[in-house]
């Protein structure tokens, strides 16, 4: 029976074994043919340098500028908004009302993001006549709030309810005492919030429909501008082999940048069971 | 402005409160009638009638579920910190209704001290920032006072040696026994008249038992202590007057030696000499 047993136990973890290789196998290869075709681009041109006209290989950097300002400006929406949300959904929300604007929260999260281009399509876009930086920042923005939402509720969800009782108990008002419960689980929320950033910065479709894009370096709030994910989507499916080698270099670049993120996330979140104890 | 007043940060006369000084405001009694107290639907507390005598020690004892815990929670006003849960009838702190419009639900806690069955520090603040967690959370920055009214209270439940070297250690360091009486330093921070304890020693090991309960004996002279108790040595021990409450009902109270030894009821009996419970 033990062999049996012992089998039974070598077969499984024997499957789980092939299930992860066969996970890891395109994630591999999509790093590798990245960091291969996208490296040579890579350059202090690409970085410095606008886009050049096909076959005059140049530079990318108004792209990596865009995406930074987009991020950037959606960050400042997404993230008190969703942390004010989360905080309200945890420490006010136990009445009807939160728990539907939990529900909705969550239903957003697995919105597909090219709805939130739409909207943003129809509410912006279309009354201002074009594509702007502050479309595809309103579009970056809103996708994130759910996202940082969520994150931030779970993460004060986390908080043990002593704490909340051990500071009403000492006649600390009702928003103090939240405040002290979102310092508790400031990692967490930070948590969301990076990995909330780093999840919008590869958006792609919600962009395409509200920044447009653009060849020239940032000149205006209310004009179109240039991104790393709509470069990938421009250039990767143009003829010319300039554009193409770009496309690589600007999808290394986003690789690089949401690796950094998830990196810091990951030291954020061990010094926290560090201290956690 | 007069200078007194400066620390107060919402204007609620907590720092007119506390220009009363250590040991300037002696306990105050409490009268509870015809209390009923429900989760929902559920009634958890018949009718108590019930007088506290100030700077005294009063035992709360029964059996578990039996509404002692509630009792003491509607005290301090943190029952109605639990979705659905009411309360009718009246609290009398000084012969003001707690319940009243005269005062709302945090001046009552900053009044009312309350210490829990497990030692709750916050574990993100250091030891001394723990003892005067109410006054910083409620405004107060002055430093040195601050550092001051932690030395104080420290030095009140016998901690100081114990902690002087290390005030700026988490107070989740501490050993369990430490803090307890690191928590019961921070309810005495604020200046309480009532210190309501709820099962403080269940979580404890003897010798930390046997401080906090020579403690107990010591803080009536300054305040009003009313302790919940699993244990019936302790409220022996400890209690000036003692309560017996069975489901939801307060069957008898009086002098705890008259409780012990010459019950009138024989439910009361019943329960102190084991047999049921």
């Amino acid at each position: 029976m033990t062999s049996r047993r012992a089998l039974k136990d070598r077969i499984l973890i024997g499957l789980t074994f092939v299930c992860v290789v066969i996970a890891i196998v395109p994630l591999a290869t999509i790093l590798y043919y990245v960091t291969v075709r996208g490296l040579p681009a890579i350059s202090l041109e690409f970085f410095t340098k606008v886009t050049p006209p096909p076959s005059v290989a140049e530079g990318m950097g108004n792209a990596v500028q865009g995406t930074l300002l987009l991020v950037g400006l959606a960050t400042c929406i997404g993230i008190p908004f969703g942390v004010l949300s989360g905080v309200y959904i945890s420490e006010y929300g136990k009445n009807l009302f939160g728990r539907t604007v939990r529900f909705f929260g969550d239903v957003l999260v697995g919105n597909p993001s090219i709805v939130f281009g739409l909207l943003v399509a129809i509410v912006i876009v279309s009354p201002t006549h074009g594509y702007s930086v502050v479309a595809g920042s309103v579009a970056l923005g809103t996708l994130m709030i759910p996202i940082v939402t969520v994150a931030t509720a779970e993460a004060l969800k986390m908080v043990p309810n002593s704490i909340r009782e051990a500071s009403t108990a000492l006649g600390v008002r009702k928003w103090r005492t939240s405040l002290l419960v979102v310092s508790n689980a400031k990692s967490g929320v930070a948590t969301g919030a990076l990995l909330a950033t780093a999840r919008i910065m590869g958006e792609t479709a919600p962009l395409l429909l509200t920044a447009g894009s653009s060849t020239l370096w940032y000149n205006g709030l209310w004009r179109p501008v240039a991104s790393l994910p709509s470069y990938i989507y421009l250039f990767g499916i143009s003829p010319f082999p300039d554009w193409i080698t770009l496309a690589w270099g600007a999808a290394f670049i986003l690789i690089v940048i949401v690796m950094g993120i998830n990196i810091t996330v990951r030291m954020l979140t061990r010094r926290r069971s560090d201290a956690g104890g | 402005m007069p200078v007194g007043s400066r620390d107060s940060g919402d204007g609620s006369g907590f720092a007119a409160l506390n220009e009363l000084g250590p040991g300037a405001s002696p306990g105050a009694g409490i009268e509870i009638k015809r209390l009923c107290a429900f989760y929902g639907r559920k009634q958890a507390l018949y009718d108590i009638d019930l007088r506290i005598p100030p700077n005294q020690v009063t035992a709360m004892i029964g059996p578990s579920g039996c509404g002692k815990s509630t009792l003491i929670r509607c005290i301090n006003r943190m029952h109605e910190m639990i979705p659905d849960a009411s309360v009718s009838g009246q609290i009398l702190l000084h012969g003001v209704d707690v319940y009243g419009g005269s005062m709302d639900a945090t001046d009552v806690r900053r009044r009312i001290g309350m210490v829990f069955q497990k030692p709750n520090p916050f574990p993100n603040m250091s030891i001394s920032d723990n003892v005067v967690a109410g006054l910083k959370l409620n405004g107060v920055r002055d430093k040195g006072r601050l550092h001051q009214r932690a030395k104080e209270c420290l030095e009140k439940v016998y901690l100081w040696d114990e902690v002087k070297d290390e005030l700026k250690r988490s107070g989740a360091s501490l050993s369990g026994g430490q803090q307890q009486r690191l928590c019961i330093a921070r309810a005495l921070a604020i200046e309480p008249e009532v210190i309501l304890m709820d099962e403080p020693c269940s979580a404890l090991d003897p010798t930390a038992t046997a401080k906090i309960e020579e403690l107990i004996a010591e803080l009536k002279t300054q305040y009003t202590v009313v302790i919940v108790t699993h244990n019936m040595q302790q409220a022996s021990r400890v209690a000036d007057h003692t309560a017996f409450m069975y489901l939801g009902k307060l069957i008898e109270y009086g002098e705890t030696a008259m409780i012990f030894e010459r019950p009138r009821e024989e439910l009361t009996e019943r329960y102190i000499t084991g047999k049921f419970g």
